[in-house]
C-alpha cells in the first residue's frame, strides 16, 4: 500500500528515516513549518528555515524517492515574540507561492495568548487570499477548549472548514472536529498525542471520512513510521482496507491537493522537468553521457553532492 | 536589428502558452511600469501555475537568435516557467540595485526558481555585481543548481577570476558533472588549473579509479609545462594516459 505522511518534520530526521519511510511505502510527505525545539531570535534564521523546507529538504527527500511538500507559517510559540512575528509575517507571502507549498501551517494556539490569536487570524487571512488550505496545530494544554476555539476563529474569519485540517486530535476532540466539517488529523506520537492502538479504536468508531493519520515525527521521541505501523495494525484489527487507504493516503491528498500543488501524478508519473531537477539531474545536458555504473551506496546518494 | 534577449523570451513564452498571453502581457507591463516588488514576487510564484513546467520548444533559428542577442547564451533546456521568471526579472524596473534584488530572490527560491535565476546570469544588468551570489550557487549541494551556472552558461567564462574558474571545473569533476558543456574550457585554461587537474588525475589513479577524458581539454595547452610534463610522461608510460588524449 502507498502512504502519505502529511505531518513530518524531516529537517530533524536522518537519512535512515527517509530510507525506512520509503521502504514502508511512504511515497509523499508534508513538512509543516514549526518550532524547531528552541526559539529563533532573528527573522533571518526563520527565513533561512523556510527556505530550507521549500528547497533543500525537498531535494533531500527526492534522493530517497519521496515527494516532499511543505506548509509555511508562523507557529504559535514564536508568535509570542512580537518583533520576530512581525518580521516573519512580512516574508511569509514570499514563501506561500513556492512550488510544493500545500498549506499555511502549522498555526494556531499554544498558550492561547492575545499575540497567538492575532497572528493566527492574520495567517488565516493570508490563506484565504491565496486559496491555500490551513494546517492547525491544536494546543497540548487546555486542548479541548483550544481546539474548539481554533475552529470558532476559522469560522469567524470565513475560512471554509473543508480547507482546514485540525491536527493532533484525540478521543476528546474528534467528534466536534468532524461534526463541524473540518478534517481531523491524528498524530501518532504516543507520549503527547495519540498511540497506534488508540487510533485503531477511533477508526472502528468513526470510520475513515475526513480522518487523516500522520507521524508528526520531529526532534522528540517520535516514530517516522507512525503512518505505516498504524496502517498495519488497523488492517490486522480488521479495519477495511478502503478505510485504511483513506486515512493513510487519500484523505491527505484530497485535503492538501486543494492547494493545486500536490497530485498523485507527482509520484506515479512525474513530469520530465521534475525528474531532471529532483531525481536525476539535467537529462538534456547528460543525454550524451554513458550510463554510470555505480555501487549501491553511490546510487543511494544520487544527486546529493558530498564533498 | 537583432532582437534583445527579453524580446526573444517574450516571443517564445507567448508562442508556447497562447492561452496565457493576456496574463503574460499584463504581468510584464505592470512590472515594467515600476509596480512594488511584491507584484514581481507574485508573478514569479505564479509562473509555473499559469504556464506549466514544460521544456521551452526551440528550433535552430531560435538558438541562433539567442546567440546573436548575447554571444554564448543558449536557452536550450530552459523550461517555460523558468523563461518567464528570467523575463520578468529582466523587464522589472526596481529602484534597488539589481544584485540586491537578486539576492533577496535567491534567499527565498525553491529549486526550480534557483535554476532559472542562475540560468539567466548572462542576461542580467551589471553582471560583475552578481559574483558573490554566483559563488553561493556554485557551493550548492544540488547538482542541477550547480549546473545551471556551470553548463552552457557564458557567465563563468566572462566574469570569473582564475581561482573561481578553476574551482568550478574541479567541483564539476568531483560531483560527476560533465566538463564539455562548460563554455570557455579552452580559452580559460591556465597553468594552475592544469597542475590541479593532473594532481587530481594522479589521486584517482592511485585509488584505482578512472578519470574522464574531458579533463585533458584544460591540460593540453600546458603539455610541456615543466610543472606537469614529467607527471604526464609517467602516466603515459604506466598506461594511465594515451598520447592522443593530450592532443
Amino acid at each position: 500500500m502507498m502512504y502519505i505522511d502529511p505531518h513530518a518534520h524531516m529537517i530533524s530526521r536522518t537519512t535512515d528515516d527517509y530510507e525506512a519511510m520509503a521502504a514502508s511505502g511512504v511515497v509523499a510527505l508534508i513538512e509543516p513549518a514549526f518550532w524547531i525545539g528552541q526559539p529563533r531570535t532573528y527573522v533571518g534564521t526563520y527565513v533561512d528555515y523556510l527556505s530550507s523546507i521549500v528547497g533543500w529538504e525537498r531535494f533531500r527527500a527526492s534522493q530517497f524517492g519521496i515527494r516532499h511538500y511543505c506548509t509555511v507559517g508562523l507557529n504559535s510559540k514564536e508568535a509570542n515574540n512580537e518583533e520576530l512575528a512581525e518580521g516573519v509575517m512580512e516574508w511569509l507571502p514570499r514563501f506561500a507561492l513556492k512550488e510544493g507549498v500545500v498549506a499555511i501551517g502549522e498555526i494556531g494556539y499554544d498558550e492561547q495568548t492575545p499575540l497567538e490569536d492575532k497572528y493566527f487570524r492574520l495567517q488565516l487571512e493570508l490563506a484565504k487570499e491565496l486559496h491555500l488550505p490551513v494546517m492547525v496545530h491544536t494546543p497540548h494544554r487546555d486542548k479541548k477548549r483550544g481546539t474548539s476555539r481554533s475552529m470558532d476563529v476559522c469560522e469567524e474569519m470565513g475560512v471554509d472548514p473543508g480547507m482546514v485540517i485540525i491536527d493532533h486530535n484525540n478521543e476528546e476532540t474528534v467528534a466536534e472536529t468532524l461534526q463541524r466539517g473540518f478534517w481531523a488529523g491524528f498524530s501518532i506520537y504516543p507520549s503527547t498525542k495519540m498511540g497506534n492502538a488508540r487510533m485503531v479504536e477511533l477508526l472502528k468508531q468513526y470510520g475513515g471520512e475526513r480522518i487523516i493519520v500522520d507521524s508528526a515525527c520531529d526532534w522528540g521521541i517520535s516514530d517516522s513510521l507512525g503512518v505505516a505501523k498504524t496502517a498495519k495494525l488497523a488492517l490486522e484489527s480488521g479495519i477495511p482496507e478502503e478505510t485504511v487507504r483513506k486515512v493513510c493516503y487519500q484523505n491527505a491528498l484530497d485535503a492538501y491537493g486543494q492547494s493545486g500543488q500536490m497530485k498523485e501524478d507527482d509520484w506515479l508519473n512525474p513530469a520530465p522537468i521534475d525528474q531532471r531537477t529532483l531525481f536525476e539531474g539535467n537529462s538534456i545536458l547528460r543525454g550524451g553521457r554513458e550510463p554510470r555504473i555505480e555501487a549501491p551506496g553511490e546510487r543511494r546518494a544520487g544527486q546529493m553532492l558530498i564533498e | 536589428m537583432a532582437k534583445s534577449p527579453a524580446e526573444l523570451l517574450r516571443g517564445w513564452v507567448i508562442a508556447q502558452a497562447p492561452d496565457a498571453a493576456d496574463w503574460i502581457t499584463e504581468s510584464l507591463d505592470t512590472i515594467a511600469a515600476g509596480a512594488p516588488e511584491r507584484d514581481l514576487h507574485i508573478v514569479l510564484g505564479m509562473a509555473p501555475r499559469r504556464l506549466g513546467k514544460a521544456d521551452l520548444v526551440l528550433d535552430k533559428a531560435d538558438l541562433a537568435a539567442a546567440d546573436a542577442a548575447r554571444p554564448g547564451w543558449s536557452p536550450e533546456g530552459w523550461s517555460i516557467d523558468g523563461a518567464m521568471r528570467v523575463l520578468a526579472l529582466l523587464v522589472s524596473a526596481g529602484n534597488r540595485p539589481f544584485a540586491e534584488r537578486f539576492k533577496d530572490l535567491r534567499r527565498t527560491a525553491d529549486v526550480a526558481e534557483m535554476i532559472a535565476l542562475y540560468r539567466g546570469l548572462p542576461l542580467y544588468p551589471d553582471p560583475e555585481t552578481l559574483e558573490f551570489e554566483t559563488g553561493e550557487g556554485l557551493r550548492s549541494n544540488i547538482r542541477t543548481v550547480f549546473e545551471a551556472i556551470a553548463h552552457n552558461n557564458p557567465y563563468p567564462r566572462d566574469h570569473f577570476d582564475e581561482h573561481r574558474w578553476n574551482h568550478m571545473v574541479l567541483k564539476a569533476l568531483f560531483v560527476g558533472s560533465r566538463l564539455s558543456p562548460i563554455l570557455g574550457l579552452t580559452e580559460r585554461a591556465n597553468p594552475e588549473l592544469a597542475r590541479i587537474l593532473v594532481d587530481y588525475a594522479r589521486e584517482r589513479w592511485a585509488a584505482g579509479r578512472p578519470v574522464t577524458d574531458e579533463l585533458w581539454i584544460s591540460v593540453r595547452a600546458f603539455r610541456d609545462d615543466p610543472a606537469i610534463s614529467g607527471q604526464l610522461d609517467d602516466a603515459i608510460r604506466t598506461g594511465h594516459l594515451t598520447k592522443e588524449a593530450l592532443q
